[in-house]
């Protein structure tokens, strides 16, 4: 673990707050206990993940802000595919996050999203 | 597409569409209701359904009551779509949702539209910087995960609800460094002859200041009147460090590793603009609203809203508003008389008009600073593409008059959060550059899809 651990979990770790079974996801190859149908972005929080993804623009590191998915500042990889909303993900059994780094907006990563979907209206 | 039909779709499940399905449901519709969350709730009761006692008791009685309200939504009858985001509500009534993957499409003759608030954004140099999380952040962490911060936290703003996660944080525990509120005294002599002779708005007063009292006692520094908020970094560090400020004539670096924001909550209007429905500037909540009627009904016919979308009311204002709503949409189908509708408003009516009264006071003693609202130069406004305040102000003197103008000039408002973080802040920027007011200038057009989906889901639509 690292040391920089910024949250904790108020239960102790082998009891989920709902009584519900542990999971093990991995983020960037690092094995992490979190509990069932909490949000993958709190997951990473309470395991001392604290930057989770690098801006297109200039690289600057980027962590949650909102948790309600409103900034979009969470952003991973989630299984092979990018651009999801951590904060909105629940983490599942063997579920592989990953660090962003760069992406640009939504454009060629096979999301669509406002400007790039007018075409859906 | 699937077309599963129903009378009334409700898109959001805390107060406002849980009353909003209970209503609708006692007259007999047929009711769908949708939400991203995976429990009834929404922003105040989020995770009410499963929440163990322990942590029910540490939230305090105003969550607590969120229960019978979700056990009354539970037994309603109405179908409650959980894991469900919607990305599209059409003109025509059909609400295009994203569920495990795969799209689907609900078509309603009535949608009553209660997608809620967000926090308000909060520029501020270095408010990018991974650690600055919003208040309501830091509090869904602890109400759905039971997750706190380790280190003493920095919580710094003004509003209800910063104050409400302190109380929170010091009955579970969770060490608070200070509490740096902008609240000036001036705010407190603005506000106070606003409260009026309601005595809800004194019991409303009386429950945030013991609030405060309770904070006090439990020794967390305050500092009153706080200006020049900046939260800095450290060299070869990602996080923050600490937050810079001036209050009382001095100037402060308190160190901290989180520093919770937050100076109010605005109108979730991602749906009503997406509709095209007409929205007008409230200067004194410094938001937009959808230009609703007295049932919640916009100028695009068949569509309601009700709760903290139409305008920031509150839990149990967004409830009242939420069964007119229902009332509205119900007399709109013919299945219920002009008369009946009516008598079974007027005790809703009074009941909103009690709970809006504290509304003018709150609004003018926790007003945002515009410093906090219409940043410096250097300032991200747009965090997606990181614009600054500077670019904007820039672009105004190049002749963009407006928060689209801005999308072509710098992609300010184009990336994945579409405009969400900053199009308040933008609309703000260019009015106050061009002299002129936020309703003069507009806001960004928005379109669907309002939630992120990919081609892959978009191609397995059923
Ligand atoms: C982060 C946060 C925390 C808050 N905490 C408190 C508190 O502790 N106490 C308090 O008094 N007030 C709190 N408030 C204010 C609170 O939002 C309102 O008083 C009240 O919850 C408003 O009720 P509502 O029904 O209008 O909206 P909400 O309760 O916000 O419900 C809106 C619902 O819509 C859902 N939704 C939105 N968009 C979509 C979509 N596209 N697809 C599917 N579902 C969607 C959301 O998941 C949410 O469940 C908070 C506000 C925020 C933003
Ligand atoms: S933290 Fe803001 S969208 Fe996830």
């Amino acid at each position: 673990m690292p040391t920089d651990v910024r949250f904790r979990s108020l239960v102790p770790a082998d009891a989920s707050p709902r009584g519900e079974p542990m999971v093990t996801l991995f983020f960037d190859g690092r094995a992490l206990q979190a509990p069932a149908g909490c949000s993958v972005a709190a997951a990473l929080l309470a395991n001392g993940v604290s930057t989770f993804r690098t801006t297109p623009v200039s690289g600057a590191p980027r962590a949650p802000y909102c948790m309600m998915g409103a900034c979009f500042d969470c952003l991973v990889e989630i299984d092979g595919q990018p651009n999801r909303q951590s904060c909105l993900v629940a983490v599942a059994e063997g579920m592989q996050v990953k660090t962003q780094a760069g992406l640009r907006s939504f454009d060629g990563a096979g999301t669509v999203i406002a400007e790039e979907a007018a075409h859906v209206e | 597409m699937s077309n599963e039909r129903c009378d009334i779709a409700i898109v959001g499940a805390g107060p406002a569409g849980m009353s909003a399905a209970i209503a609708a449901a006692r007259l007999g519709a047929s009711v769908v209701v949708l939400d991203e969350q995976r429990g009834a709730g929404g922003q105040i009761y989020r995770a009410i359904t499963d929440a163990p006692a322990r942590r029910v008791d540490l939230l305090g009685p105003d969550y607590a009551a969120g229960r019978s309200l979700a056990e009354a939504f539970a037994a309603s009858g109405a179908r409650h779509l959980t894991n469900a985001a919607v990305w599209q509500v059409t003109p025509e009534g059909a609400v295009h949702y994203l569920r495990d993957g795969a799209t689907f499409t609900l078509q309603a003759e009535r949608v009553v539209l209660c997608a809620g608030a967000m926090e308000r954004p909060f520029p501020i140099p270095g408010w990018t910087l991974p650690g600055v999380f919003t208040a309501g952040a830091a509090q869904i962490l602890l109400k759905s995960a039971d997750v706190v911060p380790v280190e003493p936290v920095v919580l710094a703003g003004c509003g209800p609800l910063l104050y409400l996660l302190g109380w929170q944080y010091v009955r579970a525990g969770v060490p608070i460094r200070a509490l740096v509120d902008t609240t000036s005294m001036e705010d407190y002599r603005r506000a106070l002859p606003r409260l009026g002779g309601a005595l809800a708005g004194w019991r409303y007063l009386k429950k945030g200041l013991s609030l405060m009292r309770a904070l006090k006692r439990a020794g967390v520094p305050f500092h009153t009147g706080a200006e020049n908020l900046a939260a800095e970094g450290r060299e070869g560090q990602d996080g923050v460090a600490a937050l810079r400020f001036t209050a009382g004539g001095k100037a402060h670096c308190i160190e901290t590793s989180t520093l919770l924001l937050h100076h109010g909550v605005v109108p979730n209007t991602q749906f009503t603009w997406s509709l095209r429905a007409r929205h007008t500037w409230d200067d004194a909540q410094l938001c937009w609203r959808p230009k609703a009627d007295a049932w919640g009904a916009l100028d695009v016919p068949g569509i309601h809203v009700a709760g903290d979308g139409l305008g920031i009311g509150g839990a149990l204002a967004a409830a009242r508003q939420g069964e007119l709503a229902a009332l509205g949409a119900m007399h709109g189908l013919g299945r219920i008389t002009t008369g009946e509708r009516d008598k079974l408003a007027a005790p809703l009516r009074a009941a909103l008009r009690e709970h809006l009264r504290i509304r003018p006071f709150l609004d003018a003693l926790y007003r945002p600073k515009k410093a906090n609202r219409i940043p410096a130069d250097d300032v991200i406004v747009c965090r997606c593409e990181e614009v600054a305040a500077g670019d904007i102000r820039h672009f105004v003197a190049l002749g963009c008059d407006g928060p689209n103008q801005a999308k072509a000039f710098g992609r300010c408002g184009m990336g994945p959060c579409q405009g969400r973080q900053c199009g308040l802040t933008v609309t703000e920027l260019i009015a106050d550059a061009r002299g002129v007011t936020p309703a003069e200038v507009g806001y960004y057009r928005i379109r669907p899809p309002i939630k992120p989906i990919s081609l892959g889901e978009l191609a397995g639509a059923e």
